[in-house]
């Protein structure tokens, strides 16, 4: 198996093999969430696995990361987010100090995120076959608005927004391992997103899909969106949130902030005519204080996405298959 | 003299003898001769049948060849005896249509010496008309938008023939016989000046152009294959506004001269460079500039060697003429994007570079860029095969038996169309990952298969799976795929181009390409044919710390060969002064593996001794390092570097030995200069020690040199006198470049080879 970038690679197997497997309706839309019609109501449901090295980090651990990840894929899909199950696999000798550590980061992730933990597991594993501790979180939320959001609903002419700076929550982990000698200002910016999810819906009904950028960075996000709506997404590289300090170091690291992962930002396909709106609502709230329109959808080349850079020539961001590897001699 | 016997015979020609004067010839050679018969045009070539005595018709069928006009390319001739009908006289038949189509078309042609003479003779009705061509020279690949090939199939169609041209046209004894681009100043192109907003500037545009220039401004000319900005080469002020504006801060730009006395003043042009200079290809000749060149330094930044093109269309040979001093063409884009060939595009795109428009209404069809030469022991070594050379095919000894396209590499992007003996390689796409260069590719897919009714059954394509070639050949599932390495594809494009099928030991050194084991390779000995390879040696692998910033910042290479070399103990050098601030972390960076993956790459051992040396620490284009490394080598050094390189795994510890070298040579304080000397005769003799340890394991006798280092012309020739001293047989590059433009043609007929020998075993 290839390493789960969250590229092309990861993506073929989900298809390959799960979709495959489990085939049906819903499953098929690989959106963050399932949105399930139960009892005259709606109901979002998700699961996900947290595996990150170090497991502490600026900003934030595994257990923020495990709880604030399951209610982003809740929120994304437009629910309020309310319970939680939580499983954990311990490798033999993990320190307890660290796992009190965690689970106390979980509890008050999910007080913040006003969800409650209410059932679990533990299974320990011998020691080398598992690096410190794994957890799975798997969520229920409820829909409360009318709202249908799907790559379907995205038409050229939307406006492409994100609701922060990115790159934060992937670059503070890799500086994290301590292997490179480089000093920077950055944290995770682990966060739940739900607030900001319902803030931008009262202010823009014309939401047409929101993703987490986890995984593959805000690169991979739009180019699922390409793929799926049929259409092109045309960044604008000069308009795309960056902090000075990531900047810095992913030049170093020779990286590209657009696929660096986050973990406490979402990008959102809007109606053009509601873009304003849309950051408004989002700079009111305190975690969308950089939100920005970087770009716009548009009918051609479908399914790629082009960046204007700052020279004004329009490169391909496509979707990597695994690593990035230099294609350039 | 007895009774002589009268025979008849048919004659086939084929190749490309369309659109380039031969029925014409035909009819005036058979006239010549005193033979009877007729000659036509067919989706085959040319047809001809004579009739007359055996000794005549044998002197006929020599010359169809042998005398072929100029932009003629004779592949075959057959013939097949007939019986004689008596019929006298010669005629031209009207062309015979039909299905498939095997009729090439010509590559775009410099302007002939007839055309050159009207063009100056006032008392011609040509004269001073800068779209004045022939059956012999003029725009064709550029203009040409679907077969079969004659005027409404190409963007001359907008333009109705006038009484005159359409009699020239049609007269088999004149020499626009069905030239399909003919044209005068009552019919054709017109030339117009505009002014960086879009207002028509009154007066004669030619005139004014000039005047333009003289004064030191930037003025964007419409020519064969795109648009070009042109300003003064002796006005330095005037070259470094070009720079800016284009953002192209160091990469030489080409200069036109308006003659060979011209070109004379400014670089030595030897024997062997005429021809390239002043024939109907015209491509940019990189030659030694002359130290009293009169160009301004910002032409060509350390850089010892000038490229210089002569005129090539009318316009050219009017504006250079008429201006008096050289002038700097370069493609008419922002750095990094392609040429701008479309008339709306090119006013958007480079109305902030350029002063002013000097356009006309033809349009082109297919953007080409011009083409680049060096020149090695008299020969081409190609840098950029496009306009001029494409799209003529490359006639191979062995077949291709199903079509193949191969889709390239991802930089300097050409792709090939292979069917029959012939591969057409593209022209010069470029980057791909620039959107506009992406659809170029696949439009020129689109329109090459067309013309050249290539229906491709196997697509082959590069192992990278990030390069975009290789991305769009996964996407097509009608057709079989096939997989090729790129150094691999290096070394059997240098067979393709010498028509031969190997085994060799190939020698492939370039920048970056994919390898079978996941790593970037670059350095590398393969014992390999046209089917397969064994990789028998190479560079041992060096980090590449943080990828592709690697190679923007050569210091990081040397920063990681210097680690490799010396580790914790790296003794106080320059490069890592200038570069403190970043230099450890670049250096955790390297150890720890995060975005630095490793290479065998020559290019990048290139980047780090060029930066160790203080040349380049950062480059602005691809190669740039290196470039420094060879201009700044001193001629008058005989010294080199000895390193080990025959080991169990030749070559693989060369890299840090030379490094070490370049180290020890540059604290004892021997001059840069004479360093890039050594270390370019110490890599070419590391290679001939390599070659030596292969060809005992082996028994192979026969290298062939690829990849892009081999641009390189001083390693180049070190390595040649290396290995032909101690006996190797060598092949160079002469029609496709060494670079990754030469992988599409190194794809095509890997693909095929495999093809013949699953078919055959
Ligand atoms: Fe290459
Ligand atoms: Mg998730
Ligand atoms: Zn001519
Ligand atoms: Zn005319």
């Amino acid at each position: 198996l290839a390493h789960g970038a969250g590229g092309k690679a990861s993506r073929t197997l989900v298809e390959a093999v799960f979709v495959e497997a489990f085939r049906n309706p819903i499953l098929e839309t690989l959106d963050d969430a399932a949105v399930l019609a139960v009892a005259g109501g709606r109901l979002a449901f998700t699961t996900d696995s947290y595996v990150v090295s170090p497991l502490f980090f600026p900003g934030g651990d595994i257990g923020d990361l495990a709880v604030n990840g399951t209610v982003n894929d809740l929120a994304v899909s437009g629910a309020r987010p309310l319970y939680l199950a939580a499983g954990f696999i311990l490798e033999e000798g993990f320190p307890v100090a660290d796992l009190l550590r965690i689970t106390a980061s979980m509890a008050a992730a999910a007080q913040r995120a006003d969800v409650r933990v209410v059932t679990g597991d533990t299974k320990v594993v011998q020691r080398g076959r598992g690096d410190g501790c794994y957890v799975t979180t798997t969520g229920v939320g409820v829909l409360e608005r009318p709202v249908t959001l799907g790559a379907a609903h995205v038409r050229p002419g939307d406006a492409v927004v994100v609701s922060g700076p990115i790159g934060d929550h992937g670059v503070t982990v890799m500086l994290a391992r301590g292997e490179l000698d480089i000093e920077a200002d950055i944290s995770s910016d682990t966060a739940p997103l739900h607030g900001l999810v319902s803030a931008l819906l009262d202010a823009a009904p014309g939401v047409r899909l929101l993703r987490d950028a986890t995984r593959g960075g805000v690169a991979t996000v739009l180019n699922e969106v390409a793929r799926a709506a049929g259409v092109a997404v045309v960044v604008d590289e000069a308009a795309v949130p960056v902090r000075p300090a990531v900047t810095g170091a992913c030049e170093l690291l020779g990286i590209d902030p657009l696929y660096v992962a986050c973990e406490g930002r979402f990008v959102a396909v809007v109606d053009g005519a509601q873009a304003q709106a849309a950051v408004a609502a989002l700079r009111d709230h305190p975690l969308g204080a950089d939100a920005s329109v970087i770009g716009h959808v548009a009918a051609d080349p479908a399914g790629l996405v082009l960046l204007r850079t700052a020279f004004g020539g329009t490169r391909v961001v496509d979707m990597l298959v695994g690593d990035p590897l230099p294609r350039i001699c | 003299m007895g009774p002589v016997a009268v025979e008849r015979i048919h004659v086939r020609v084929e190749g490309i003898v369309q659109g380039v004067g031969f029925r014409p010839f035909v009819h005036a050679l058979a006239t010549r001769y005193d033979l009877a018969g007729f000659v036509g045009n067919d989706t085959g070539g040319v047809f001809v049948e004579v009739e007359g005595d055996g000794d005549r018709l044998a002197a006929f069928v020599a010359d169809l060849s042998r005398r072929a006009p100029a932009l003629a390319q004779v592949e075959r001739v057959s013939t097949e005896t007939v019986a004689p009908t008596g019929q006298p006289g010669f005629a031209i038949v009207a062309s015979v249509t039909g299905a498939g189509r095997d009729v090439l078309i010509s590559p775009d042609t410099a302007t002939c010496p007839d055309c050159l003479a009207e063009l100056s003779d006032p008392t011609d009705r040509r004269h001073g008309y800068p779209f004045t061509n022939c059956t012999n020279c003029g725009p064709r690949f550029t203009i040409v938008t679907d077969v079969p090939y004659d005027r409404r199939a190409t963007t001359m169609a907008a333009f109705p023939l006038c009484a005159g041209c359409a009699a020239e046209y049609a007269d088999p004894g004149d020499r626009r016989f069905h030239a399909e681009p003919v044209c005068c100043p009552a019919c054709g192109p017109t030339l117009r000046l505009v002014t960086a907003d879009g207002y028509a500037v009154p007066g004669d545009p030619l005139d004014v152009a000039v005047r333009w220039l003289r004064d030191g401004r930037i003025v964007a000319v419409k020519g064969l294959g795109g648009y070009h900005l042109a300003t003064r080469a002796d006005d330095e002020p005037a070259v470094a506004a070009l720079r800016s504006r284009k953002r192209r801060e160091e990469k030489p730009f080409a200069v036109l001269a308006a003659d060979l006395p011209a070109a004379r003043a400014l670089v030595d042009v030897s024997p062997e460079a005429v021809p390239v200079l002043t024939g109907a290809r015209r491509p940019v000749v990189l030659l030694p500039r002359r130290p009293d060149a009169r160009v301004a330094a910002s032409v060509a930044p350390d850089n010892r060697d000038l490229g210089v093109l002569l005129p090539y269309t009318p316009l050219h040979h009017l504006l250079a003429g008429r201006l008096g001093v050289p002038m700097v063409l370069t493609s008419g884009n922002a750095s990094d994007e392609p040429i701008a060939h479309r008339d709306d595009d090119a006013r958007e795109r480079l109305a902030g570079i350029a002063d002013g428009f000097l356009t006309h209404d033809r349009r082109i069809h297919v953007r080409t860029d011009d083409s680049v030469v060096r020149l090695f022991r008299g020969r081409e070594l190609p840098v950029r095969r496009s306009r001029g050379y494409v799209p003529a095919p490359l006639t191979l000894p062995w077949p291709f038996d199903r079509p193949v396209l191969a889709c390239g590499a991802e930089l300097k992007n050409t792709f090939c169309l292979a069917k029959g003996r012939r591969a057409f390689v593209s022209h010069h796409v470029g980057d791909l990952e620039n959107y506009e260069t992406l659809r170029a590719f696949t439009d020129g897919i689109a329109h090459l298969s067309r013309l050249f009714d290539v229906r491709p059954q196997v697509v082959a394509h590069d192992l990278h799976p990030e390069y975009l070639s290789t991305k769009y050949a996964l996407h097509r599932d009608d057709v079989d795929l096939v997989g090729v390495q790129h150094h691999h594809a290096h070394i059997a494009s240098c067979l393709a181009d010498n028509g031969e099928p190997g085994p060799v030991i190939g020698v492939a050194f370039d920048g970056l390409g994919y390898g079978e084991d996941g790593t970037l390779w670059g350095g590398e000995l393969l014992a390999a044919d046209l089917t397969g390879y064994e990789r028998v040696g190479h560079l041992d692998a060096v980090p590449m710390p943080g990828g592709a910033a690697a190679v923007r910042e050569p210091w990081r290479m040397a920063a990681a060969y210097l680690d490799e070399v010396y580790g914790d103990a790296v003794p106080d050098l320059a490069v890592a002064r200038r570069n403190e601030r970043r230099w450890p972390a670049v250096v955790a960076l390297a150890r720890s593996g995060t975005n630095s993956p490793r290479t065998s790459s020559v290019g990048r051992l290139f980047d780090a001794v060029s930066a160790i040396l203080g040349l380049r620490d950062r480059v602005t284009y691809e190669g740039q390092a290196a470039v420094a490394l060879e201009q700044r080598a001193r001629p008058d050094e005989r010294g080199g570097y000895r390193v080990d390189a025959s080991g169990p795994v030749p070559l693989a510890d060369a890299g840090r030995q030379l490094v070490r070298c370049v180290v020890d040579d540059l604290r004892a304080g021997v001059d840069p200069g004479r360093i890039a000397a050594r270390f370019h005769d110490g890599l070419a003799d590391a290679v001939v020690r390599a070659a030596e340890a292969v060809r005992e394991a082996t028994g192979l006798t026969d290298v062939a040199l690829s990849g892009g280092v081999f641009q390189n012309v001083l390693l180049l020739d070190r390595v040649v006198r290396g290995l032909e001293g101690e006996g190797f047989r060598v092949l160079v590059h002469s029609r496709v470049p060494p670079n990754d433009g030469g992988i599409s043609l190194g794809q095509a007929v890997v693909a095929a080879a495999r093809h013949r020998t699953d078919g055959s075993g």
